[in-house]
């Protein structure tokens, strides 16, 4: 018998991950969340709180960054990377809507928020955010479908509304990003005090900016890897200037909410918190940074892999010790996830980069040669600016979408 | 209209003989064979033993609740007695009002497919036809009294009056995160007896207000500063545009008009 598909080490462990996480899911509906999940009256939100949602919308911040820098700023130089970006913010955030339904105790009442909101809640407030922003997410990337299927009319009706829908995106994906911090802004006295912050929205945010540049940084060399689409250089180098400047924006903060709340004593704590705490900040924060300001490391193509790595590990870090380890100590319980709240939890990543993987091959998600009146248009209008500076490349308006 | 009630516990007069927690079982028709010193999705009260002193625990039906602030769906509500109560058919099960509860009180139905939080109702179905709730009226010491919240705390200050050498001078419940309906007195300080001691004096849902009353007006502001942005950075390289097209007027692009177009 032959399959139609090679048998390879990562298509057997993707399919192990699957179907654990499939069971999982099973269980979680048949017996209810206890049966499935390691929580408790002590401990009502765990991993598919804390990864699958807080976690993985910080994942998809590229989207908002990059389509901000393309549309809103005109920085077209990201443009190869506009389109990978939204594609894994919207598969990021379709992932994060699974993991809630899975999550929340009545799936079938999810539109409750939107008949029912109460607007002091916060919660209410990330349910809008992703409600909202997974549509602007799809609107952004069904130009790639159009596209695909030569649908040239409805491409260019999204076109025409193109700078408002992303306008409304960044101000969904500030809000969001940000919410997720507020969500903890309730529990002065049950997250542990080195992350209990009144800036914790700010803190959410910045990271979440950086992360979606390191994001980027790290999928293109995955996709380089697995697709062969190289990008060029300079994009990564302006990424991880981006990176930079968010996360010592992100340390300053830090200090300066430190010294305002005097907690600097609990940074040589001997517990289990200063540990972590220490992990986050030197994986996230502290190395990338030093890193980055050596200009050999910025400018070469590994030392950014290597940061933005360490980057998005010190994010994970800190969103789970936000949402886990900050909150064991107040919750006398020592919460750790079951199996099968992993299992999902893997799935779900798993699912994103099949989904991924999948759109690539039959979508052009990393763009496509110009056509030859458009290269042609683009040697006639050289910009004034090239005339200063010989080594620049052609810039040219409305040539993208 | 009901003037706002509250419970008073006295920790000196609890004997810890679990009427409270038997009454309580009886009134919400829950089985019997909970553990009477934990509170569960079948169990509203509980009675603790520390260190020979016995306390209650149940929900503190907040002045300021942060379960009813948190619930995305209003599935909880600040009754005008006082009580917090939950309405079912609202809720989708997220557990933020666990997560955020001071007190860490509400339970949630693990084991089932279609979960209810559970918490205390201070009865609010009793009180609505004049009646006052389980736990105080089976509590043949007074350790659990009802009232209403302004008398409660006189009651209190008077006993601590009377008696100073057996009480501390604090009542829990009458400041803590903006106040709760179920205020204790003892003659222990309250951390040993499990309450929490480092809640802020101000209402917590006022933490997230703080943020959340902003967003309005940030959203219309920075949209506009967005499209500013956009609008600035667009006219100036049109402008460029124009001067490459004024300099290369052999040269222009017949097709400039329809590609502005096709943005």
């Amino acid at each position: 018998m032959r399959l139609p598909f090679k048998i390879t080490f990562w298509r057997v462990l993707f399919a192990v991950i699957t179907l654990a996480g499939a069971y999982a899911v099973y269980v979680r509906f048949a017996y209810g969340l206890g049966a499935a999940t390691n929580l408790s009256d002590q401990f009502p939100w765990g991993l598919w709180v804390g990864f699958d949602v807080v976690t993985g919308v910080g994942l998809a911040a590229g989207g908002f960054t990059i389509a901000g820098a393309v549309y809103v700023l005109h920085l077209k130089q990201f443009y190869p990377v506009l389109r990978p970006a939204i594609l894994t913010a919207f598969l990021g955030y379709v992932l994060v809507i699974v993991g809630l339904l899975i999550d929340i105790g009545h799936p079938l009442r999810i539109y409750h928020p939107m008949l029912m909101g109460n607007f002091q809640s916060v919660m209410f407030e990330v349910a809008m955010c992703v409600t909202f922003y997974t549509s602007v997410l799809a609107l952004e990337f069904s130009t790639v479908i159009f596209e695909r299927f030569g649908w040239k009319k409805p491409k260019k009706w999204v076109g025409k509304v193109i700078v408002p829908l992303v306008i409304i995106g960044v101000i969904l994906s500030f809000l969001h990003q940000s919410s997720l911090g507020s969500l903890y802004l309730i529990m002065p006295s049950k997250l542990y005090p080195l992350w209990y912050s009144p800036l914790l929205p700010a803190f959410f945010l910045i990271s979440a900016i950086s992360t979606g540049c390191a994001m980027v940084i790290f999928e293109s060399h995955l996709s380089f890897r697995a697709f062969g689409h190289r990008l060029e250089k300079n994009i990564l180098q302006h990424l991880g200037r981006v990176m930079l400047l968010g996360m010592v924006l992100y340390l300053v903060l830090k200090v300066q909410d430190f010294t305002t709340r005097g907690v600097w004593d609990l940074m040589v704590l001997p517990r289990m918190e200063t540990y972590v705490f220490w992990l986050e900040m030197l994986l996230g924060s502290i190395i990338p940074i030093t890193l980055l300001s050596i200009k050999k490391v910025r400018l070469s193509t590994k030392g950014l892999y290597l940061c933005s790595i360490l980057t998005i590990s010190g994010f994970l870090f800190n969103r789970m010790n936000v949402s886990i380890t900050g909150i064991t100590a107040s919750s006398g319980v020592n919460y750790v996830p079951s199996w099968m709240e992993i299992a999902v939890s893997l799935s779900i990543v798993a699912m994103v980069i099949f989904l991924f993987a999948l759109a690539v091959r039959y979508f052009p998600v990393f763009g496509k040669p110009l056509s030859e009146s458009q290269s042609k248009k683009m040697l006639d209008r050289q910009p004034v600016i090239a005339k200063k500076q010989d080594n620049v490349k052609p810039k040219f308006r409305h040539t993208y979408n | 209209m009901l003037k706002r009630k509250a419970l008073l516990i006295d920790v000196n007069l609890c004997v810890g003989c679990n009427a409270c927690v038997d009454a309580c079982r009886e009134e919400n028709n829950q089985p019997e064979d909970a553990d009477p010193t934990v509170l569960s999705c079948t169990a509203y009260t509980a009675v603790i033993e520390k260190d020979e002193v016995y306390t209650r625990k149940m929900c503190m039906h907040c002045e300021a609740p942060t379960c009813v602030s948190v619930c995305p769906v209003g599935a909880l509500e600040k009754t005008e007695s006082g009580a917090v109560i939950y309405h079912y058919d609202k809720c989708i099960g997220c557990r933020y009002c666990m997560q955020a509860c001071p007190y860490s009180i509400p339970t949630y139905e693990w084991n089932s497919t279609k979960p209810k939080v559970q918490k205390c109702t201070m009865c609010y179905p009793r009180q609505k036809i004049g009646k006052i709730p389980a736990c105080a009226e089976a509590c043949p010491a007074e350790a659990t009294v009802f009232g209403d919240r302004d008398e409660l705390l006189a009651l209190a200050r008077q006993r601590k009056i009377e008696e100073p050498e057996t009480y501390i001078e604090h009542i829990f419940g009458e400041h803590e995160a903006g106040g709760t309906s179920v205020l204790f007195t003892s003659s222990v300080p309250f951390d040993s007896l499990g309450l929490p001691m480092n809640l802020p004096m101000e209402p917590l849902p006022d933490l997230t207000w703080n943020v959340l009353s902003k967003i309005p007006r940030f959203s219309v502001f920075f949209g506009t500063f967005l499209y500013g942005v956009w609008w600035v950075i667009d006219r100036r390289m049109e402008l460029a545009d124009d001067e490459i097209d004024s300099n290369n007027i052999n040269r222009i692009n017949p097709d400039r008009k329809n590609q502005k177009d096709q943005v």
